[in-house]
């Protein structure tokens, strides 16, 4: 099994300056190891922690102490030193994220949303082109909305062009912050298959999915994150309800 | 060669620009002090700050416009020599300025030939590197025309006939016609109003992806800063108070300063 991300003792606590220096501590030492080929699923109540852990992950947030090392062009980089330009690359190259929210400029079509990171990365229109028509028509989005900027949307149909744009590209990581918040048992099923998909092709997969039966149908390990004990473990799928 | 080689090649792991101690004070506090940052090939870079803060000054001293009293500006030129930008010539200064460098200003009008036409005002920075076929000079300025969606019956209208959109995007083909490696931008959609400003978003995205431009853009709006700019530099009194990816900075703010400006802005 080969680790492509090792968290180690990482905390976070936010500090609010503006409103009496408050500080939010958020993870205490946390320890989390996510293998090639795997699922990861990060489960607690809200509140406790989940989108924050997987928001590090990311760089999204930075840590306040710990490591995170990510298995980078062949070696463990650790992102709470890297510099900028290194986590881009590690963006670039080997770690996706799926939000729940598609953030784009207002006027770009779908087609191109969903393209953007393979042209980032140099890939030809015509490839890019195929593998979003393939993605978008997989997850039902009718082809007369792909030449329309996805901010007219339903939220659902935003989700999806979200998650097309995830999966474009085969990152050796993949991060999901519930993908199949808004959408229906149809096309959660489709999230379920791209994910299977991306695991097979040896894809580390960290997910948080509040549809149990999402959860059940990818997850090889389970990892609790509780808030106020402020510590985390390792648990198998069957031991939660 | 085909496109994606020409990429790669260009995405080195090196940076073409570096800022070392760049200081420019007009009075304490004033100006900016201290800077250091590098920039890579094909990275967007934000400069954010409210006003005041030194951010135009900052970028004019980097854009060879202002000589700063303290520290220096380092550019890898096209030749992979490095160049200490005040070290240079005025002449080779203006020079670099035309060819691997544009610059576009807030005011169009600041960027912009008002007197002449939209062609001649594409046409000048090619005459300047030395092109004298009017054939091919009226075809690049038709073509730059289209690329940033303008009329190209207009090409013979003076900007000043031009709308405050028209003429921004009419500045940056201006620019880009050379084919520059580095451009700076002084709040580039200041003034223009939000639907024109979207398009205009979407232009410079498309062309800094598409020519693996590096940018040093600087707003004091923070959503246009997320759209654009991979890594970001908050300025606070001439200094620099934060640096870090541009999403880390807007959703997760260390300093006091750059969570006051992210909890002070407005969303629709």
């Amino acid at each position: 099994m080969t680790t492509m991300i090792n968290v180690e003792q990482l905390s976070k606590t936010f500090t609010l300056h503006n409103q009496g220096g408050i500080q939010l501590p958020v993870l205490d030492k946390v320890d989390l190891q996510v293998f090639a080929g795997q699922c990861t699923v990060l489960h607690g109540d809200s509140g406790s922690g989940k989108s924050t852990l997987l928001r590090t992950l990311y760089a999204n947030y930075l840590p306040s102490s710990g490591a995170i090392y990510v298995r980078h062009q062949g070696e463990m980089l650790d992102l709470a030193i890297a510099s900028s330009h290194q986590l881009l690359s590690v963006r670039r190259d080997t770690m996706g994220y799926v939000s729940q929210f598609l953030r784009v400029i207002p006027r770009i079509a779908t087609l191109d949303v969903v393209m953007q990171p393979l042209k980032e990365r140099g890939v030809a229109d015509k490839e890019a082109k195929d593998r979003a028509a393939d993605l978008l028509q997989k997850l039902n989005i009718p082809e007369r909305l792909w030449s329309l900027a996805p901010s007219t949307f339903s939220g659902g149909e935003q989700q999806r062009v979200n998650i097309a744009r995830g999966f474009i590209q085969n990152y050796p990581i993949l991060l999901l912050d519930e993908p199949t918040a808004s959408l229906d048992q149809k096309n959660a099923d489709v999230v379920v298959q791209l994910i299977k998909k991306a695991l097979a092709n040896n894809t580390a997969v960290v997910g948080i999915f509040h549809d149990a039966h999402v959860r059940d149908a990818v997850a090889d390990h389970v990892f609790s994150v509780y808030s106020d004990t402020s510590h985390a473990n390792d648990q198998t799928p069957s031991h939660i309800n | 060669m085909t496109n994606t080689q020409l990429f790669q090649q260009d995405r080195s792991n090196a940076p073409l620009l570096k800022v070392n101690n760049l200081t420019k004070l007009y009075a304490p506090g004033k100006g900016c002090e201290d800077i250091n940052f590098d920039l890579y090939p094909g990275e967007v870079l934000g400069i954010v700050g409210e006003s005041g803060s030194g951010k135009s000054t900052l970028l004019t001293c980097l854009s060879a416009r202002l000589a700063p009293n303290d520290g220096e500006v380092l550019y890898l030129n096209r030749e992979n020599n490095w160049l200490n930008l005040y070290q240079l010539s005025e002449t080779e200064r203006r020079y670099l300025l035309r060819t691997e460098w544009g610059v576009v200003h807030q005011h169009a009008r600041d960027g912009l030939r008002m007197g002449v036409s939209a062609g001649a005002n594409i046409g000048e920075r090619l005459m300047a590197i030395g092109e004298r076929h009017y054939g091919k000079i009226r075809e690049k300025g038709m073509k730059w025309m289209q690329d940033v969606e303008l009329e190209v019956d207009r090409i013979d209208d003076k900007p000043s006939t031009y709308s405050g959109g028209m003429q921004q995007r009419l500045q940056i083909a201006r620019n880009l016609v050379t084919h520059p490696r580095v451009v700076f931008m002084d709040e580039p959609t200041g003034g223009l109003d939000v639907s024109v400003q979207a398009r205009l978003l979407d232009l410079l995205r498309t062309l800094v992806t598409e020519m693996n431009l590096s940018v040093i853009i600087v707003t004091h709006d923070l959503a246009v800063a997320r759209l654009l700019a991979q890594r970001l530099v908050v300025m606070r009194h001439g200094k620099i108070v934060e640096t870090g990816l541009t999403d880390q900075v807007l959703d997760d703010p260390q300093h006091a300063y750059t969570q006051l400006l992210v909890s002070s802005v407005l969303t629709p």
